[in-house]
């Protein structure tokens, strides 16, 4: 039973709660359930403010007030948990904005570091126990590849994930690319690199099978979730044809000093166990007028950002001007990730 | 209003009445129920990273029961649809027992989604009214619909009966029959729609075919009466409740044509996936054949086919068909046999490999094993109270005394157990 003892004492509630949630769902018998809880918890504060969390409407439901209100109680929660001042943004989408993003395939060479700029900057869960990162970068290899050899062969050990199950032989991984490459140095000889992350679909798959709506397209085209609303049905995760959303089994771990501070309602804030969770553009960076992590750091340039609605954008150039292409555009989920070549 | 009051506390009191054989079995279910209670306070307490998912398989063992059981309680419907639609006299007297066992399953249901949940303590949101529904976009607010819809008119339809029994007034046919055939039709949307939330994501291409529907419901028709016979030779044998063998010659003809249908329906899905064997096929291969030394579902695959070929062949002869002492034992291997076809073996190659061609073996944990097996026990705890109950009011045996004194409950019915 791993996080027992940490999760233990922020979650002893659970059943009272879901009791009360049956006839309530207004403030006012939340506060006085909240009035009943003081005389338990040695936290009174703490408590009240995640009793009202759980009584909160969906975000994109909420009067701006109740915006406000929902990120205060979050700002002083996070800020009393991480021990330093927390601030947690609400800037809506700025109109005549639709972000995109292109990515030039012949030029990543497979650093990865685009992957621990975005866990570092959109605070996941890190650690032996739970890691989740939100670009997976594949291993393509060069040459001829041959499913043959492959088959009989399977990758060296250590490649492959082999999860709870009897490995007797390497696992392989069928596509053309596998993403726990571990060498000395990149890039390698025989290899190229295809990071992929969030597509933010036009027509995302995630948010139509979403039974509460919490996972939602925003207006400049990020699609973004309501951690406070998910419940956890995963449904999302088997509808997304690009394996970008992310589960948080168990509390995620994030330790004080490395968190990132500045967060943003519907991207980077801290999330709690049981919601699903993904690449959400950096809004807290990218609404700012800001780059993205991942692009910031590229030491190649491979990453290009921008409004996909001006002219004069750089990704505007790069769709007119290289070879651009869509992954899985049969499927018709119009992603606003491209990748291209020069 | 005393009346029912009265109806809800005999039916209680016959149902809890028992030798025991009764009390051992209870029993038994009791320690179950209580692995369940701990199973959940573990994963409540710690999320779900106490089962063996993980984000390359995210849908395991609770969801794969979930689907079964489905079927199984849309299955009630091989019992009501002959005894009210063909009038068939003996399925008509045994028909609310279909009901109690569509009864349990439901709840079974519910309790595996909630097992599945990551977040359980936030179920209301996806209430209508005081949650926010996504209907009519998501698959599953349509079977939260179905699911408390079909609950809704077994517990009404089923009670409704056993009370006028119980009072001793007559049914109203206008207010009943109406309940009874919208829940027949409502059965099949039960199945139908838990197919259509597995095989409306291209993304899962083990899913992604029109044939789910049909190869759901008739494994479901063939699975439920198997448990139906088995559970009704059960009630045969330790109760008074007399179970004509026209009855489970019509349930055990309904499995066999099922199980037929269903095994053509699995050979079409085979060849049409495996003679191109593209990459979408690599789930079905998987599960057949193993891949790279990754085989944990190969024996679930090759044990189902194999339990659901010769239940089949069996029960085509009509000498073994006809034979109660052996039916429940071809039945069982059909039970078994489908559980496993449409649970592990449907719900893990859907997820193996991922989207991006990752594959990862999953095997349940002990906490996942916990909570499954007790939800089995719920189910099967509900559906003793459930049936004896039932049995009791319809044999007579308790009924509505006028008088405060209450009948006490006849002895023969104590000494009955299941």
């Amino acid at each position: 039973m791993p996080n027992q003892d940490k999760s233990k004492e922020k979650e002893s509630r659970p059943t009272t709660r879901r009791d009360f949630l049956r006839g309530a769902g207004n403030y006012t018998v939340a506060s006085l359930s909240g009035a009943a809880m003081l005389l338990a918890d040695p936290k009174p504060a703490k408590a009240n403010i995640t009793w009202a969390e759980h009584f909160q409407k969906n975000y994109r439901l909420m009067t701006e007030e109740e915006k406000q209100e929902a990120i205060e109680r979050l700002e002083t929660r996070y800020s009393e948990e991480y021990g330093k001042k927390v601030t947690v943004d609400g800037t809506p989408s700025i109109e005549g904005v639709l972000f995109g993003y292109a990515l030039n395939i012949q030029k990543c060479i497979g650093c990865r570091r685009c992957v621990k700029a975005c866990v570092a900057e959109n605070n996941q869960s890190r650690g032996d126990e739970q890691q989740i990162e939100w670009i997976r970068v594949l291993r393509m290899e060069k040459g001829n590849f041959s499913a043959e050899d492959r088959d009989q062969h399977g990758y060296p050990e250590s490649f492959g994930v082999q999860v709870g199950g009897n490995a007797y032989k390497p696992a392989g991984v069928v596509l053309e690319g596998q993403h726990y490459y571990e060498p000395e140095q990149v890039p390698e000889k025989d290899a190229f690199y295809f990071p992929m992350q969030c597509m933010q679909c036009e027509k995302p798959p995630c948010v139509k099978v979403c039974p509460v709506r919490t996972t939602y397209r925003d207006p400049d085209g990020i699609v973004v979730i309501d951690y406070n609303w998910c419940i956890g049905c995963r449904m999302c995760i088997g509808a997304c044809p690009y394996w970008a959303r992310r589960f948080n089994w168990g509390e995620p771990n994030l330790p004080k000093e490395e968190m990132n501070p500045v967060t943003h309602y519907l991207g980077n804030r801290p999330r709690m166990k049981g919601v699903v969770e993904k690449c959400t553009y950096c809004v807290q960076r990218t609404r700012k007028g800001r780059w993205t992590a991942c692009v910031e750091v590229c030491p190649v340039g491979a990453r290009k950002f921008g409004n996909l609605l001006d002219p004069n954008s750089e990704i505007r150039k790069v769709l007119a001007k290289k070879k651009v292409f869509r992954l899985r555009a049969d499927l018709n989920t119009y992603p606003k990730f491209f990748y291209f070549m020069d | 209003m005393m009346r029912f009051t009265q109806f809800v506390v005999d039916f209680l009191r016959a149902g809890f009445t028992g030798g025991i054989l009764f009390w051992c079995w209870m029993l038994f279910l009791a320690f179950f129920i209580m692995l369940w209670g701990y199973g959940e306070y573990v994963q409540i307490a710690n999320g779900m990273i106490v089962t063996n998912l993980n984000d390359q398989v995210s849908w395991g063992f609770y969801l794969a029961n979930f689907v079964f059981m489905v079927g199984v309680a849309a299955a009630a419907v091989t019992v009501v649809f002959p005894a009210y639609v063909y009038k068939h006299k003996e399925l008509h007297r045994i028909v609310i027992l279909g009901e109690m066992l569509a009864i349990a399953a439901v709840v079974m249901c519910l309790l595996f989604v909630i097992a599945h949940m990551g977040r359980p303590d936030r179920l209301w949101h996806i209430l209508p009214v005081i949650g926010i529904f996504n209907w009519p976009h998501a698959m599953l607010t349509w079977d939260v619909i179905v699911l408390s819809g079909y609950l809704l008119l077994n517990i009404i339809g089923g009670f409704y009966y056993l009370y006028k029994k119980y009072a001793g007034g007559e049914v109203n046919k206008a207010f009943y029959l109406p309940i009874v055939y919208i829940a027949i039709v409502w059965a099949l949307s039960i199945h139908t729609v838990t197919a259509f939330l597995i095989n409306t994501m291209p993304a899962r291409p083990m899913w992604f075919h029109s044939m789910m529907p049909i190869k759901f419901i008739t494994t479901a028709f063939a699975a439920g009466p198997s448990l139906i016979i088995i559970v009704f030779l059960l009630v045969r044998r330790f109760t008074p409740m007399k179970i004509a063998d026209e009855a489970f010659d019509l349930l055990s003809q309904i499995v066999v044509w099922c199980l037929g249908i269903a095994l053509f329906l699995t050979m079409s899905e085979i060849v049409t996936e495996l003679y191109p064997a593209t990459e979408h096929s690599l789930g079905l291969q998987y599960l057949m054949f193993g891949h790279n030394g990754l085989n944990s579902l190969v024996p679930y695959f090759w044990i189902a086919l194999t339990l659901m070929v010769v239940s089949f062949v069996l029960l085509l002869i009509p000498r073994l068909r006809k034979n109660l002492t052996l039916l429940p034992f071809i039945c069982a291997a059909a039970f078994v046999g489908i559980w496993i076809e449409k649970g592990m073996g449907l719900m893990l190659p859907g997820v193996i490999p991922t989207p991006i061609g990752e594959f990862a073996e999953y095997t349940p944990s002990h906490i996942e094993l916990m909570v499954v097996g007790g939800v089995w026990a719920i189910g099967f705890f509900l559906l003793t109270i459930l049936l004896k109950g039932a049995v009791a009011v319809l044999l007579g045996e308790v009924s509505y005394q006028p008088q405060t004194d209450k009948r006490p409950v006849s002895s023969e019915q104590g000494e009955a157990a299941i």
